[in-house]
């Protein structure tokens, strides 16, 4: 395959080969030194996204699902973060990548929209200016009016009506969802292979949720670009991931394809992100379960598994492993694509008695 | 303290209250976690509110600043909200939902209309002066924790300053009466001198419920009490209200527009859009079986777990446009511009809020269930009108519809049957 | 826009009005007696003192003076000085001194263009001075350089001005005779020297004000280098110094452009100290001197003078925020 001597240029980087998938991240751990201490952001993740698929990336503050992500594109500051592992973008090694390397490869070949198009979004720069101007950081030979033609051809792709006139406006003179589409536009304008989306949909009402989500996965169709999203939002995660990576305490706790992962978790902390969050359709009678205690502590984490002082299931484990020994990540009674980091022996067994009759009664499988 | 988005560390780097590390086992938690809260309609009306308007002047950027127009950002609501018990009041952002909240609570004067507290007064004529005794009664939770509680004042000093406001307390009793809010809502009642900022999120918000908490009020405003938490601990702020709401029978005002949320607190829920309630009635109505356009689609949207198990996914009902200025609404019906059922009745009559079921009203000219919606208004013969909103000179429109005001009636529209029919 | 204008104007104008009210009751009914000023001490009976009264007509009511007073700015006025015939004084008419004779207008006028020159050439120094080291110091926060900077600019904000100047003063241009001695060439006679003699000036106004700049201007990069926008700018590829300047400080700017406004107001108003300590002919230094000697006219038309500044800056600075600023509408 590609080979690491050779550093190829970005705008002419061959889609992966088949060997490998697009991205692949390995062992990657992202430490941030800081006046109390150092920060564990990202320890030891692995994944890997192929063209044309979507992974979701679930988590809650703290982590580490958006510090993992912004890794990918080189974005942390090299003098205040410590990275370690590997990210391979199309075969291209970005660890230690050199800035002006980095920046030929944002915003073209990976690029990257957030949670609040407001504050992202320059206020003082009219929309087609904003997108003209990601054109042409990476076609420096294009003209001016190349680049806006361009610019305005994108926000008719992402459905913003009279697109010619729009591009005049500022950021604030849009709505929330027109506003998000304009990022889509503004991050796909150099038809990138990889698309990470930072809760892109938190702050939206839901039937502008709902508009931008089939946008996204319109574009992916017609462009057969990977999609990494980042979300909070288990809902989100089913409609649209092909793979989720669950992560807490800047791990990955549980892995695997998207349904696998929602019919049948084998981690407590998946179950309880399950359990606490209830569903339009649910039934009167599932009970909406808390995981108790707030979210560790990246300074010092727990010793052994980062969720045990908040797993209700710890007695179900002899001795007491869990705070004393990190769980590996081990496939699941599903197969090796599914991926869990527990020491529970059977723990679709503990699922399927336990915890779905009280969050889920109706979906109780009959034995 | 929002976590820091470069290292990800927050607030719980600081020590965390050892209780709230319980290690509960399984059965523990599923013995406190709550399932959806029933309705109880034997209760009576805690607060009823009528035709309730809010009109917010503009005024024009001449030299003279004259008011050229007014944002209607609620134009005439009406719901009944019974004791004990919870109402939803849901709707995507723009429709008024809280601004309803802040008028009940009088953190807005209405422009019109009334709030009948305890089916003896009416809130919404009251001076600044009257209504001081009454604020006790009504409380209010806001969304923001990180913004809600001011920094420099001690979490004792937030939670005792409605006390000491309205003397309810004598000044001995204050501190011990404090500590014991604060561990109803599940904090460490040692820690009344320190300051929000020791504090996570979740913590906030409940410090923020305890100082609601403290007059003891019989109705609490929630607007958006869980959006801005994590996941996880949303449903631990969740069951901490429906804890609440069982042992001291607070009725909640529950503003959000996240509908599942609603759905497990709320045995009752109001769907606003553009400043009108479009559909009101018992969660089972609402959620199972909605007759308004704009319901159906906001229930088709919302992203859903369960697709996933059942591989049954939710038909998506797709909003055309934008919703429309509420300085300038359109006539009619508010929905029509991004209805699919639309008709020329639409634009000309507004269809009035109308009790279809025991505790359901809707307002719509074509209301019906999802896939099976009528051809014909059913509305047309009550309103003494023919099918494209002109009056009909043959018909009599009806004295009083059944759901005018704010609570429900023996009798109602049958969609079925088309005709008014008792319980 | 246009309504916001106009209403702004009016309002600007009310100002500046009961200002000019205070200043001349203040001066009218003050402690100091504007006959008294105008008498000589040796011969001043209090015939003559009521004769001067007299003709100054400060025995007519108040409104009446100030109507005059006011009627002199805006379309000239005669003034009444003894017996002799009645002075034309044009517009701006501030009245007529009481020590030099002449028309307090012909006094000043001469001297603007100094403090301007001072005034304006300070400003675009401590401007760029204070923004590029606030700007450094903000790209490379939390390193050596960074502190050393807010250090330096914490030690010479502590120096007072005048101690800063006169110290410039005595050693670079008295001991070593780096720049020269005399204060203000006029443009108009020889650019060159004008231009050196004002260097030091402007070098010592520079460094001073220049301390606020870096600071302020220091955490309003920090500010916005930290806001969302600039993370998308990166994402997009943007070169680091485009992220720098044309996303971050563009928006750091405005802030700046406020304070600016009113401080170069300020200065325009008389650079009382420099002026002094430089030998330099301008309106401060004359401000100082009437006040020395209790010519009241001087002062009371340098004070309107600098409130007419003050006022017109901000008037300014507003509208040129929503320049700057998109999202501001003038309402």
């Amino acid at each position: 395959m590609t080979s690491l001597s050779k550093t190829p240029d970005f705008s002419t980087a061959s889609p992966s080969s088949g060997d490998e998938p697009f991205l692949v991240v390995d062992d990657l751990t992202v430490k941030f030194p800081t006046a109390d201490g150092l920060v564990n952001a990202v320890t030891n993740l692995s994944y890997a996204v192929e063209l044309g698929k979507t992974l979701g990336i679930v988590g809650e503050s703290g982590s580490g699902k958006s510090v993992s992500s912004m890794a990918v594109l080189g974005l942390h500051d090299a003098r205040t973060s410590r990275i370690t592992g590997s990210i391979r973008v199309g075969g291209q090694e970005v660890v230690g990548l050199s800035e002006g390397r980095l920046q030929r490869l944002r915003g073209n070949e990976v690029a990257m929209i957030f949670q609040d198009a407001l504050a992202a979004l320059h206020p003082y720069y009219k929309v087609g200016g904003q997108l003209a101007e990601a054109y042409l950081a990476h076609h420096p030979k294009a003209s001016k009016r190349d680049a806006h033609r361009r610019a305005v051809e994108m926000l008719d792709r992402v459905g913003i009506p009279q697109p010619d006139m729009r591009a005049k406006d500022y950021p604030h003179q849009f709505s929330g969802g027109m506003r998000q589409r304009v990022m889509i536009a503004m991050s796909l304008i150099n038809d990138p292979k990889l698309l990470i989306a930072d809760e892109p949909t938190t702050a939206l009402d839901v039937t502008v949720q709902a508009q931008i989500l089939d946008l996204l996965q319109d574009l992916q169709r017609e462009f057969n670009s990977a999609i990494i999203m980042i979300t909070h939002d288990l809902g989100v995660v089913a409609e649209m991931a092909d793979d989720v990576m669950v992560m807490y305490g800047g791990r990955a706790v549980e892995q695997g394809p998207a349904k696998e992962i929602l019919v049948r978790p084998e981690m407590p902390y998946t179950w309880g992100l399950l359990s606490s969050i209830p569903d339009v359709d649910a039934d009167v009678d599932a009970r909406l379960v808390p995981i108790p205690g707030n979210p560790p502590s990246l300074l010092n984490p727990p010793s052994g598994c980062a969720f045990h002082p908040r797993c209700p299931h710890v007695d179900k484990v002899p001795g007491n492993l869990c705070s004393t020994e990190l769980p590996d990540l081990l496939p699941a009674r599903s197969g090796p694509d599914h991926l869990k980091r527990c020491h529970l022996v059977d723990p679709s067994a503990v699922y399927q008695t336990e915890v779905l009759p009280e969050i889920a009664p109706d979906l109780v499988e009959e034995n | 303290m929002t976590p820091d988005p470069t290292t990800g560390s927050t607030a719980a780097d600081f020590p965390a209250d050892e209780e709230s590390v319980q290690r509960a086992s399984f059965a523990n938690l599923v013995e406190h976690a709550s399932t959806a809260v029933e309705l109880d309609t034997s209760k009576r009306p805690v607060l009823e509110v009528e035709d309730l308007k809010m009109w917010f002047p503009v005024k024009s950027s001449g030299i003279v600043r004259r008011t050229i127009g007014h944002v209607q950002a609620v134009d005439g609501v009406s719901f009944e909200l019974l004791e004990g018990q919870s109402l939803g009041l849901v709707g995507e952002s723009g429709c008024g939902k809280s601004t309803t909240g802040r008028m009940v609570t009088r953190l807005y004067d209405p422009t019109s209309g009334s709030i009948t507290f305890d089916g003896k007064v009416d809130l919404a004529t009251l001076s600044q002066r009257e209504m001081k005794p009454f604020r006790k009664d009504v409380q209010m939770i806001f969304q923001d924790p990180y913004s809600a509680l001011n920094p420099r004042h001690t979490v004792g000093a937030i939670v005792g300053a409605p006390m000491r406001v309205h003397n309810t307390v004598p000044e001995k009793q204050i501190l011990p009466r404090i500590k014991e809010l604060l561990e109803v809502v599940g904090l460490n009642p040692e820690h009344y001198n320190r300051y929000p900022n020791e504090f996570s999120g979740g913590q906030r918000q409940r410090i923020g419920i305890a100082r609601a908490l403290a007059l003891q009020p019989k109705v609490l405003v929630a607007d958006e009490p869980v959006s801005a938490l994590d996941v996880s601990i949303q449903a631990q702020v969740v069951n901490l209200l429906q804890d609440i709401q069982k042992e001291f029978g607070v009725a909640f005002l529950f503003i959000a527009h996240d509908l599942a949320i609603v759905h497990h607190f709320c045995p009752e829920v109001a769907v606003m859009y553009l400043g009108k309630i479009v559909e009101i009635g018992d969660r089972e109505s609402i959620y199972r079986k909605p007759k308004h356009p704009y319901t159906q689609a906001l229930l088709s949207a919302a992203p859903d777990v369960r697709q996933a198990v059942t591989g049954e996914r939710r038909q998506r009902i797709q909003l055309e446009g934008d919703v429309p200025s509420p300085i300038n609404p359109p006539s009619g019906c508010r929905f029509r511009t991004r209805c699919p059922f639309a008709k020329e009745i639409c634009a000309r009559v507004e269809p009035p809020l109308l009790q279809i079921g025991k505790r359901h009203k809707v307002a719509c000219h074509f209301a019906g269930d999802l896939g099976n919606h009528p051809d014909h208004p059913i509305t047309a013969g009550l309103l003494g009108v023919d099918e494209t909103g002109a009056p009909d000179a043959g018909a009599t429109p009806t004295d009083s519809l059944p759901g005018a005001g704010s609570s429900y009636g023996d009798t109602w529209f049958d969609l079925s049957t088309k005709t008014i029919s008792h319980a | 826009m246009l309504g916001y204008l106009v209403r702004r104007l009016i309002s600007a104008v009310l100002v500046l009005a009961l200002v000019s009210i205070a200043v001349f009751a203040l001066f009218t009914y003050g402690p100091r007696d504007p006959a008294e000023s105008m008498c000589p001490e040796s011969h001043c009976t209090a015939q003559r003192l009521e004769s001067i009264r007299e003709n100054l007509g400060l025995d007519r009511p108040f409104f009446t003076q100030y109507g005059e007073y006011m009627k002199g700015i805006v379309a000239g006025r005669e003034i009444n000085v003894g017996t002799k015939n009645p002075i034309e004084c044009d517009v701006p008419c501030f009245g007529r001194s009481f020590k030099y004779g002449v028309n307090v207008w012909d006094y000043l006028k001469p001297r603007m263009p100094a403090t301007f020159s001072v005034a304006i050439g300070g400003a675009v120094f401590f401007l760029v001075i204070g923004l590029s080291f606030g700007v450094f110091a903000a790209r490379r926060r939390g390193t050596l350089a960074d502190r050393g900077i807010v250090g330096v600019s914490l030690l010479i904000n502590a120096i007072p001005y005048y101690l800063l100047a006169l110290i410039a003063y005595l050693y670079l241009v008295s001991k070593f005779g780096l720049f020269p001695d005399s204060g203000y060439v006029p443009f108009t006679d020889n650019p060159g020297k004008w231009l050196y003699a004002l260097l030091l000036p402007w070098l010592c106004l520079g460094l001073t004000y220049s301390t606020q700049y870096a600071r302020f201007s220091r955490g309003s990069m920090i500010e916005a280098l930290s806001d969302d926008y600039v993370r998308t700018a990166r994402a997009k590829g943007l070169a680091q110094r485009t992220v720098v300047f044309r996303h971050a400080l563009r928006v750091a700017i405005v802030p700046i452009v406020t304070i600016f406004g009113l401080d170069l107001a300020t200065l325009l108003a008389g650079t009382i100290f420099t002026e002094q300590i430089f030998g330099v002919q301008g309106m401060g230094l004359a401000n100082l001197q009437a006040i020395n000697i209790g010519d009241l006219p001087i002062i009371e038309a340098t004070v309107l003078i600098a409130a007419f500044f003050v006022v017109a800056s901000n008037v300014i600075v507003d509208l040129l925020y929503s320049v700057l600023d998109p999202r501001v509408r003038l309402a």
